[in-house]
């Protein structure tokens, strides 16, 4: 009987609505929000339809067509066109995850807890949680789209009318049933939900990387990616229906095949074979440096390609800087001129000190992975082995210092290539190189600083993240908001020269060098002493 | 020879006391049974000795060095196998075995292979798919294969089916004989009575009972089973017998163990025409000694035993 295989699926998809009745909400209006506040900053910050146009000039470049996708009307490049422009993508992406991950949690990851086990010896159907789980993803995604669409139009924003403004909504919400259904396929070919994950999540950066290439460099290749295929409806500007009708059936072909693939399987079992791992470790692998950089691999992976992007964003932007700065007052507020210097070059101290404290970030997590380890107590099979405490503490400390030059050298890496391809007038490389190298001692004091809290007290780590989140706060937006001078002071990086309008303070930055290495001995010290959880 | 002994050990947590004073010690090729109810400090001794938790006060030594200050030196000749084994689920079984082996300074390959077969554990699965018995066999395995001199085995069998559990009993007993020290914390008493030559119970941080096996026994009463010809009379007003129970013709009751003779001489009388006796097993010392803390600690008198 075809019906027995979904009984139940109604009181499934309540109860996996139940499940997620914090994390969806959360979702939703985040990303809501996010995008209600980024439309209303975009009429503020652009009031004139002059300064639209200057931003689509800095706009009209190959590494912004890669990052963005594609501008649409750009010749009259409006309020919505310019949302639809630089925000869609992003958000699209966004949502996507949000739904592979949704999707993951209800398939593959409950059914290798053996959670699945248990609902199908009740009276559900075979293929009821598979079921229920699409139609909470759908619906998730169809609230999403609804709250979109009719959110943006009641901003009342000129030029974002209720057709663009649905289909806005429209498009993330295809984005999001399509790799929904992508997810449920993956969930019956794989045999676990690392699996899944793994396969989903490459999907969706193939999908961005073909039509990153694509939009750049042949049309034809962004046709192979459902993200231009969401991005070619041209919201706000052609507002074509077709794309989204498209990327909606696709899924729903997928979401067939996988229910397909469900009902002809075992439980537990898939299609894909799970390749048997590795029988012997590694030479590399068998050491505490080896292991922790092992368990850090993927993560330190992503942050450089992360790290690269965000510098070669930054420079793309380089090149039309000057008439961008001078047309538009907000901007003009945040640099006041130096004599001798360019607006170019005073806005890349500013750059460098922001690259610098998001650099931070991956060092920071590698430090604090030994705190999170012990809590997982696998610190303690490698204490009750030859391993000393410093030896462990001095692998992370390694990957951490190490990890922070690496992400600093390639977000610099990607703002001087990309940053001298648009500049009529190029900056050397080894003035962008020492203007961000010079931070380093800055990014030492807060790796300090977690290696205190790891050595004395780690249930405060936390704290490190609040620290650099005020530090951030303080230096990017400082400027603008006129903080007090003494503010910029309480974090390291507020001491640190900015290279090329200060000269180089020796003295001062080999005072903070000497500063973070009190903090890491003392961290050291610590960690001597202490218990250890695990 | 001592190899690892502990003295007064101390351990407070803030205003918590962990362990209040706790003596033991574990001599070369022994094995010592560590047994005690959930939470009595068994797992804290164990992390003291491992130098992974300091001690507030008291000793503790092994292989005459101090835990804390030389473990670096101290686990180049121990294994140990923690009581819940989390490992990284993104790497194998056979790849945990290897940094473990490796990070201990010693490998012996053949044997790894040898155990790994004996356990029956698949080493090319990712860990984060084992179940919990897999966990702890790649902790055994791991230990097992290291040429230690000491091991450290916090219920290390908790997870196990009954065959591995053999398997398992096997490798004790081979490190035995072999003249290695096993300190073995279990719950299974059977297996303790098995396998250990020494036995310390613990209770809220205190050792309340070590000796060896028979040392143990003697303090405590024999199980005796008795059919006569002619009904015992008064037989509840003999020392040292209690818990009389009739069983058909049959009559079963305790004797402790020092007033045994004088028991025997008074029910010969009556004509002995079957007598069964019966050792205590250690579930009977352990359970009277957690029996008389709950009895005490219900009535509040204190914890006289």
């Amino acid at each position: 009987m075809a019906n027995q295989s979904y009984h139940n699926t109604g009181r499934l998809s309540r109860f996996i609505v139940r499940q997620d009745r914090i994390r969806i909400p959360v979702w939703i209006i985040s990303l809501s929000v996010l995008t209600f506040m980024v439309a209303m900053a975009f009429t503020d910050l652009y009031p004139t339809g002059l300064e639209r146009q200057t931003i689509a000039e800095t706009m009209k470049n190959p590494a912004m067509t890669a990052m963005v996708g594609k501008g649409y009307g750009l010749d009259d490049y409006t309020n919505g066109a310019m949302m639809a422009h630089q925000m869609l993508l992003l958000t699209a992406m966004a949502v996507g995850i949000m739904s592979i991950l949704l999707v993951i949690r209800h398939t593959r990851a409950d059914e290798e807890d053996g959670r699945i086990e248990m609902i199908r010896s009740l009276p559900a159907g075979r293929l009821a949680n598979l079921y229920a789980t699409i139609s909470v993803s759908f619906g998730t995604n169809a609230l999403i789209a609804i709250i979109m669409g009719f959110g943006l139009y009641a901003l009342r924003i000129e030029s974002m009318d209720l057709e663009g403004s649905l289909m806005y909504g429209a498009a993330l919400g295809a984005t999001g049933i399509f790799f929904s259904a992508i997810t449920a396929l993956f969930a019956q070919l794989t045999e676990s939900a690392r699996g899944t994950i793994g396969y989903s999540i490459t999907v969706l950066l193939l999908s961005y990387l073909i039509r990153a290439i694509g939009d750049v460099s042949n049309e034809t290749l962004s046709w192979f990616s459902p993200l231009g295929w969401v991005l070619s409806s041209e919201v706000y500007v052609n507002n074509y229906w077709w794309p989204i009708i498209l990327t909606i059936g696709a899924a729903i072909i997928l979401v067939a095949l996988s229910l397909y693939l469900n009902a002809i399987r075992d439980l537990e079992a898939g299609f894909i074979p799970a390749k048997p791992g590795r029988k012997y470790a590694s030479s590399f692998l068998k050491s505490p440096l080896g292991l922790a950089l092992r368990l850090q691999r993927t993560g330190l992976i992503a942050w450089a390609a992360g790290m690269f992007i965000l510098g070669a964003s930054y420079g793309s932007v380089l090149g039309d800087l000057e008439s961008f700065f001078t047309k538009n007052e907000m901007m003009a507020e945040l640099l006041t001129p130096v004599e001798g210097y360019s607006l170019t070059e005073q806005f890349l101290t500013m750059l460098m000190s922001v690259i610098a404290m998001i650099c931070t970030i991956p060092p920071l997590m590698a430090m604090l992975k030994l705190k999170g380890e012990e809590k997982k107590n696998h610190t303690e099979h490698l204490l009750s082995r030859a391993v000393s405490r410093t030896r462990l503490m001095g692998s992370y400390l390694i990957i951490s210092v190490i990890g922070g030059f690496l992400m600093l050298a390639l977000a610099d890496i990607g703002l001087w290539a990309v940053g001298n391809s648009v500049m009529d007038e190029g900056v050397a490389f080894g003035t962008i190189f020492s203007a961000a190298m010079v931070y380093l001692p800055a990014m030492w004091i807060m790796i300090g600083i977690a290696v205190l809290f790891t050595g004395f007290a780690p249930k405060l780590s936390g704290l490190t993240w609040l620290y650099l989140t005020y530090s951030i706060l303080v230096v990017y937006l400082g400027g603008m908001l006129q903080f007090p001078e003494w503010m910029a002071k309480l974090t390291p990086f507020g001491h640190i020269p900015k290279i090329p309008v200060d000269d180089m303070d020796f003295m001062k930055v080999f005072m903070l060098t000497i500063l973070a290495i009190l903090l890491l001995a003392a961290g050291f010290l610590g960690y001597n002493k202490r218990d250890i959880r695990g | 020879m001592s190899v690892l002994k502990t003295t007064d050990l101390t351990k407070k947590f803030g205003k918590f006391t962990a362990l209040n004073g706790v003596n033991i010690e574990v001599n070369k090729g022994e094995v010592f049974g560590f047994i005690g109810p959930n939470g009595a400090g068994k797992s804290t001794t164990i992390r003291v000795l491992l130098g992974i938790l300091k001690a507030t006060d008291g000793e503790a030594k092994i292989f005459g060095k101090d835990a804390w200050e030389d473990a670096v030196e101290i686990h180049k000749r121990i294994a140990y196998v923690p009581g819940d084994v989390n490992l990284w689920p993104n790497l194998t079984g056979g790849e945990v075995i290897d940094l473990f082996v490796e990070l201990r300074g010693t490998n012996n390959k053949s044997r790894r292979e040898e155990l790994i077969k004996k356990f029956d554990l698949d080493p090319s699965k990712k860990c984060g798919t084992y179940s919990k018995g897999n966990r702890q066999k790649v902790a055994l395995i791991a230990a097992f294969s290291s040429d230690a001199d000491l091991y450290i085995l916090d219920e290390p069998t908790s997870g196990l089916d009954p065959l591995m559990e053999r398997v398992f009993q096997e490798c004790v007993m081979n490190a035995k004989n072999e003249g290695k020290s096993i300190l073995l914390s279990s719950h299974i008493l059977s297996e303790v009575e098995r396998l250990c030559d020494k036995v310390g119970i613990i209770r809220q941080g205190q050792i309340i009972e070590t000796g060896t096996l028979d040392e143990l026994r003697h303090l405590t009463r024999t199980s005796l089973l008795v059919e006569t010809k002619q009904p015992i009379p008064a037989l509840g007003n003999v020392n040292g017998i209690r818990d009389i129970v009739m069983k058909d013709q049959a009559l079963s009751f305790q004797v402790d163990t020092d007033e045994l003779d004088n028991v025997m001489k008074y029910i010969s009388q009556f004509g002995i025409v079957k007598l069964e006796s019966a050792p205590p097993t250690l579930e009977d010392l352990f359970m009277s000694h957690y029996e008389g803390e709950r009895k005490t600690s219900d009535s509040g008198a204190g914890g006289a035993l």
